[in-house]
């Protein structure tokens, strides 16, 4: 009988460093599966297009890009079409955009949620970014058709596509964690996120090869964990050389703000329910 | 020997309020506030005021129990059931409990309202902690339970009626698998009919070895289910004890009080520096602790006190006694007290005899104070309503009034017995 009795909990004071927490985010697994479930039921739920938004909104912006953008000489990469080429960076950069989103607004979102009953705070930045990957994979079928369009055969390396796509998703949540927390106390994220996504567009080469940016800058434009996934996906599913540096930058700065992410918003867990 | 399910000690909880009181905090405001105090003096940057929400909660609550917590609004009710919940910490204190907890502090907790009758149900049984096989194996014991016609399942709750939504909000959480239950105040909608089912499920989870922690308004819903109470107030357990006695204290209003209060802990004890508050308790005739007197007994009050220098006077302790309505039965002190008596320091306890026949049955109240003399009249400490007793009258221990077959209350504060003298009129 005795066996069968689980360790107690024990409630007491304090913060400090929670770890992972990772047993806990395993017991309610089942509870991560019905958020995301949930986020995409309700997510086109009363609209007219419905899941086809997901098609529509980076196809939409490759045709605004081709219109405006395209033009320029040099912007995309030699041998591309310039479609293709927006596309293929339209697509991860959606998944990154939307999940960051996501993930900032989680809790906000949830309210009701973290000041009624207790789960792994965790699960909801996560649940937030596991559903747009669902979003993504259609786009990257949209992608795969309009390459068949442009008579292109898609290469072996595209099916490194989904892993792309976790390591966009993952990037999200290490930023996402740290607004998500911040969002909690100081609703200015709301307002900043829209704004910071703008800017984020800008500074990633999602409208223009990254081989435009000058040396000096090289460094700079690395930092940003986007550019490494952009280029990747670009290269799994349009060929060209391998960005090796891009990747391990992007690799690197992602598992950083990744893991200082999770400790910043474990140390603020405690106090969410009284200040959400 | 019985398990303790839930074993809290000293549980505080406290909230700041003030600069930080605005819930939709602004960056501006906290980069201006970290300029100012860094220009002011440390001391004054905590001009936020500190209130404890919860304060000294100690309780153990035994495997299988069903105990109830009264109290007024802000009493601190809620909040210890979100700290026992883990959805906030405390600030101090600690909680241990036994168990798979499941906490029920609304209704459809998890429900969306796009999302339909069937899928809302897996939903907010995620929510509340159920694995998916378990909510599937329950699923239509759930609908069942909730009365829900199934043609109803496909739709949105968004059309569902309120009560709709109530129903099936609490058919799932009633099929939670769990050794503790958490209940706040989630009654309290609902038609009547409902109602009654959903107690007679809950009766159905105490007698089934669940501990379950219920906090309710409804006090005849809590004296039905729960065989033990706390009363709460201020932020503290004022009261605690079979339901009809907690219930009654409550009812009597005075915020609610204990037969015996201690203070064990230094740092909290009411006092000055020159004298402190120990403990205080109502005794009966036996010496024990107790709160239920019958009228024909006497009721001894005891308080216990510790003097911490020497004094020239001797202190002296007072008892203010009121009655469930508030007003003043009396105030007593000791006189004719020699000044070489309890003024060293050590502890003393002061005691004085109600005596039987005097208080009229009912609620009394008594607050506890000590002055002293040491640089003019200072009061040490005064606890109002610190203690509380309750004065009975056994209808049938008492034979004039079992034979005059009236069992109505006789009214007054005090019920002396007075000596008559009856003779035929000349």
């Amino acid at each position: 009988m005795s066996a069968r009795l689980p360790e107690p909990i024990v409630i007491r004071p304090g913060r400090g460093w929670l770890g992972l927490g990772a047993r806990e985010l395993l017991r309610y697994r089942d509870l991560g599966y019905f958020l995301v479930w949930r986020d995409l039921k309700v997510r086109y739920k009363q609209t007219a297009f419905g899941a086809a938004w997901a098609v529509l909104q980076p196809v939409l912006l490759m045709l605004v890009f081709t219109a405006f953008l395209g033009r320029i000489e040099g912007i995309g990469s030699a041998g591309i079409p310039y479609p293709l080429f927006a596309l293929a960076g339209l697509v991860p950069w959606m998944l990154f955009s939307q999940s960051l989103n996501g993930a900032s607004n989680s809790l906000v979102n949830n309210q009701n949620l973290v000041s009624k009953v207790y789960f792994p705070r965790l699960l909801l930045p996560i649940a937030a970014v596991a559903s747009f990957l669902v979003d993504f994979l259609v786009a990257a079928v949209v992608l795969l058709i309009a390459m068949l369009i442009f008579g292109r055969v898609p290469p072996p390396t595209f099916l490194l596509v989904p892993l792309l796509g976790i390591l966009a998703v993952t990037a999200a949540l290490a930023v996402g964690l740290w607004l998500a927390a911040i969002n909690v106390r100081y609703r200015d994220v709301k307002y900043a996120i829209p704004f910071v996504i703008q800017l984020w567009l800008f500074a990633s080469p999602v409208a223009y090869s990254s081989e435009l940016v000058p040396g000096q800058l090289r460094v700079v434009f690395l930092l940003n964990p986007m550019t490494g996934v952009i280029d990747a996906f670009r290269w799994a599913s349009l060929g060209g050389p391998r960005p090796d540096v891009a990747i391990a930058a992007s690799v690197a700065v992602t598992l950083a703000v990744l893991i200082g992410g999770i400790a910043y918003f474990r140390w603020f867990e405690r106090t969410f329910a009284d200040t959400i | 020997m019985t398990d303790i399910a839930i074993h809290a000690e000293d549980l505080g909880k406290q909230y700041r309020l003030g600069q930080h009181q605005d819930p939709y905090g602004r960056l501006s405001e906290v980069l201006y506030g970290t300029i100012r105090s860094a220009l002011k003096a440390r001391s004054q940057r905590h001009r936020g005021k500190d209130f404890w929400a919860l304060r000294d909660v100690s309780f153990d609550i035994p495997v299988g129990a069903a105990v109830g917590i009264i109290g007024r609004n802000g009493a601190g009710k809620s909040t210890l059931l979100k700290i026992l919940s883990r959805i906030t910490w405390p600030t101090a204190g600690s909680a241990t409990l036994q168990g798979r907890i499941a906490s029920l502090l609304e209704v459809g907790t998890g429900f969306h309202p796009e999302l339909s009758g069937t899928e809302n149900v897996y939903m907010s049984g995620a929510v509340l902690g159920m694995r998916r096989a378990e909510i599937r194996r329950k699923f239509d014991e759930i609908v069942d339970f909730s009365g829900i016609d199934p043609i109803f399942l496909d739709t949105p709750v968004k059309r569902y009626s309120s009560g709709m939504q109530v129903r099936l909000g609490f058919a799932v959480a009633a099929h939670l698998e769990s050794e503790i239950l958490l209940i706040d105040e989630v009654l309290a909608v609902g038609d009547m009919e409902f109602q009654k089912r959903c107690l007679g499920k809950m009766d159905e989870v105490a007698s089934g070895g669940r501990t379950i922690l219920f906090v309710s308004h409804q006090l005849p819903m809590i004296a039905s289910l729960c065989d033990h109470s706390l009363l709460m107030d201020g932020g503290r357990v004022v009261a605690s004890g079979p339901t009809s006695e907690v219930i009654q204290r409550y009812q009597s209003g005075g915020g609610g009080n204990a037969a015996s209060v201690a203070y064990p802990n230094e740092a909290r004890r009411p006092g000055d520096g020159t004298l402190s508050l120990l403990a205080a308790w109502v005794e009966n005739g036996a010496g024990e602790h107790c709160f239920e007197h019958a009228l024909t007994d006497p009721v001894r009050l005891c308080v216990k006190y510790r003097v911490h220098e020497r004094l020239d006077v001797t202190p002296q302790p007072s008892l203010h006694v009121t009655d469930n309505s508030g007003n003043y039965v009396f105030v007593t002190s000791p006189h004719g007290w020699a000044d070489d008596l309890a003024r060293m320091p050590g502890d003393y306890v002061a005691a004085v005899d109600i005596p039987g026949h005097f208080l009229n049955d009912g609620m009394y109240s008594v607050g506890v104070a000590v002055n002293h003399f040491k640089g003019g009249l200072q009061t040490a400490f005064f606890e109002r309503g610190a203690l509380s007793f309750n004065i009975v009258d056994r209808i049938e221990d008492n034979e004039m009034r079992a034979a005059s077959r009236w069992g109505g209350r006789i009214p007054g504060v005090v019920r002396p017995l007075l000596r008559w003298q009856v003779e035929e009129a000349r």
